[in-house]
């Protein structure tokens, strides 16, 4: 039986992907949502039906050829900062971590795939992948989901198609997501107008850590709202346009900061470069924020490119449950706010400082680039 | 002795401690099952002593519920297969089973137009189910015209047709 500790012990498949496809798009998700017939959907059901449907379901999930050897466990079994951790890995959803008995949790060893038993749905399964690669990520889930429909009864619809728990996944039950890294946009104030063309659209856009229209990290994921009366070609195709065509925006609006603004770009990028190098205590959001300034510096080459994937496998290490996890203990938030700053120091040590690629780059444009605002030094 | 609830017999009796303190309640068979009493997942005596039943049930995952809404005369339509209720539906918004999707379909298809492109599937049909389902529906209909069959005393129909349904089942069993 594969040990918790293993499957996190490696970073995900999608954080190791191709650096020079990532910039604006991190990752592409699938997610497929499927029910048995003839049993209660698990928000509903009695605890035994609940039980009965996860006997059927585990072995099923467990046979398919990609989960051999994967990691599955019923949520009982798992303690809450485990389960937090398979959180902030989006392998696991939010809701589902609040359960217990009954669930359950199959996941690949590369994390490309996973799948919740009895979550809202008896199956909500989905495949991450690296950089924009939605039609990748599906016809991978749909592999496994056609080898599913032969050993299990799904319940379907002919005019509804595949049944949810919730009206909203009904007919081919598919949410596909992609997770953005947007700091031009933001710091451009063109964010809203973007957002809001999206919206406009049918699509659904929100940021992916803080509340309401607040971003950390400047990430935000765009997603399908309509489920059903569009096949999953069509869905996934006209998603991949629009975040091709954000991404791109994203991407004209850093050159033209770049142009406008050298100094403003390289002073945000080496300011955060700064506090997270030489930080003892940082809370999670300013952690978040720098490190989103600190990818945008890998991406324009400010530092190496190598920069964009070690602040992504930093997002991931830097949430709660994983600094819990690391320190194996529970921490109070000071604690934590140490052991973060500890963390991303150490990690930083092999960056060397921006100074001379940052001084190249403004007296590239601005070459009468005065003194009179220096540093304090 | 009587219900605590309304005058017919008690039947079912509990006791819990809570806080040190015991609670006794008599309840009728009724009332215990509208109350979800004899279902043991996550049922507290206390709330329901403090008035609190209806807050504590709705918080609980409707698991709880499945058994005190079978049959409930909250007057609501009721799944018969799974017992949920269009009540149920307006507070969660989301369905008890798949046979709920036929029990509220005139309910459901005015908000599937605000929720999606349209309200037919388009896209994956899963082959092997969409055989058994035409082979359900027609099972469904055989077994319709049978019974009209042996009603209205056609007896050579009604043989005719039980064998068109035997054939059907065979096919499923051989499947």
């Amino acid at each position: 039986m594969m040990r918790f500790s293993t499957l996190i012990k490696h970073p995900a498949n999608w954080m190791v992907g191709k650096q020079e496809e990532q910039g604006a798009v991190i990752t592409s998700r699938i997610r497929l949502a499927r029910n048995l017939r003839g049993f209660s959907f698990p928000g509903w059901a009695r605890k035994s039906e609940r039980a009965e449907a996860l006997k059927i379901l585990r072995p099923a999930v467990e046979e398919l050829s990609p989960m051999k050897d994967a990691f599955s466990r019923e949520l009982s079994e798992l303690t809450s900062v485990q389960k937090q951790v398979l959180v902030e890995r989006h392998l696991i959803s939010r809701e589902h971590a609040a359960r217990t008995d009954g669930s359950g949790a199959v996941i690949e060893r590369r994390q490309s795939f996973s799948i919740m038993l009895n979550e809202e749905d008896h199956l909500r399964m989905q495949s991450i992948r690296p950089g924009l690669k939605l039609a990748e990520a599906y016809e991978a889930l749909n592999e496994l989901d056609t080898e599913l429909e032969s050993k299990l009864d799904y319940a379907f619809d002919p005019k509804l198609g595949y049944l949810t728990t919730c009206p909203t996944n009904l007919g081919t039950g598919l949410r596909a997501s992609a997770m953005l890294h947007l700091p031009a946009l933001v710091l451009s104030d063109q964010i809203g107008q973007v957002l809001q063309a999206v919206n406009k659209i049918g699509l659904a856009v929100r940021g992916l850590y803080g509340e309401g229209t607040e971003s950390l990290g400047n990430l935000y994921q765009i997603s399908n709202q309509s489920t059903l009366g569009e096949s999953e070609g069509d869905i996934i195709s006209r998603l991949e346009r629009v975040i091709s065509q954000v991404a791109s925006h994203e991407q004209n609006a850093r050159e033209k900061l770049m142009e406008d603004d050298p100094e403003m770009v390289s002073d945000k990028i080496g300011r955060a470069y700064g506090v997270l190098r030489h930080a003892y205590l940082i809370d999670s959001k300013e952690a978040l924020n720098h490190l989103s300034l600190l990818r945008l510096g890998g991406d324009l080459e400010i530092f190496p490119k190598k920069t964009v994937h070690l602040c992504d496998v930093l997002l991931m290490d830097i949430q709660q449950a994983h600094l819990q996890l690391h320190a194996g203990m529970k921490l109070s938030p000071e604690h934590r706010d140490s052991i973060r700053a500890e963390i991303v120091r150490s990690r930083l040590q092999s960056l060397e400082s921006p100074d001379n690629l940052s001084n190249k780059e403004i007296k590239k444009s601005r070459p009468k680039q005065d003194g009179n605002n220096k540093d304090h030094e | 002795m009587k219900c605590d609830y309304c005058d017919k017999k008690a039947t079912v009796f509990l006791t819990q401690l809570t806080d040190g303190k015991m609670k006794k309640v008599c309840l009728c068979e009724d009332c215990a099952n509208e109350r979800g009493v004899t279902d043991p997942t996550g049922f507290s005596l206390a709330d329901m002593l403090t008035g609190n039943f209806e807050k504590s049930a709705e918080s609980l995952s409707p698991t709880s519920k499945a058994s005190d809404q079978r049959g409930s005369s909250s007057g609501g339509k009721v799944c018969s297969e799974c017992g949920f209720s269009i009540d149920d539906f307006q507070k969660v918004r989301r369905f008890g089973c798949a046979n709920c999707y036929k029990t509220f379909e005139a309910e459901l298809t005015p908000l599937l137009r605000g929720m999606h492109k349209s309200s037919d599937h388009v896209g994956k049909v899963p082959e092997g189910l969409i055989e058994s389902h035409f082979r359900r529906q027609k099972m469904e209909e055989l077994n319709q015209k049978l019974a009209d069959a042996i009603a209205s005393e056609s007896y050579e129909e009604a043989a005719s047709l039980r064998d068109e349904l035997k054939a059907l089942e065979d096919t499923e069993v051989g499947k």
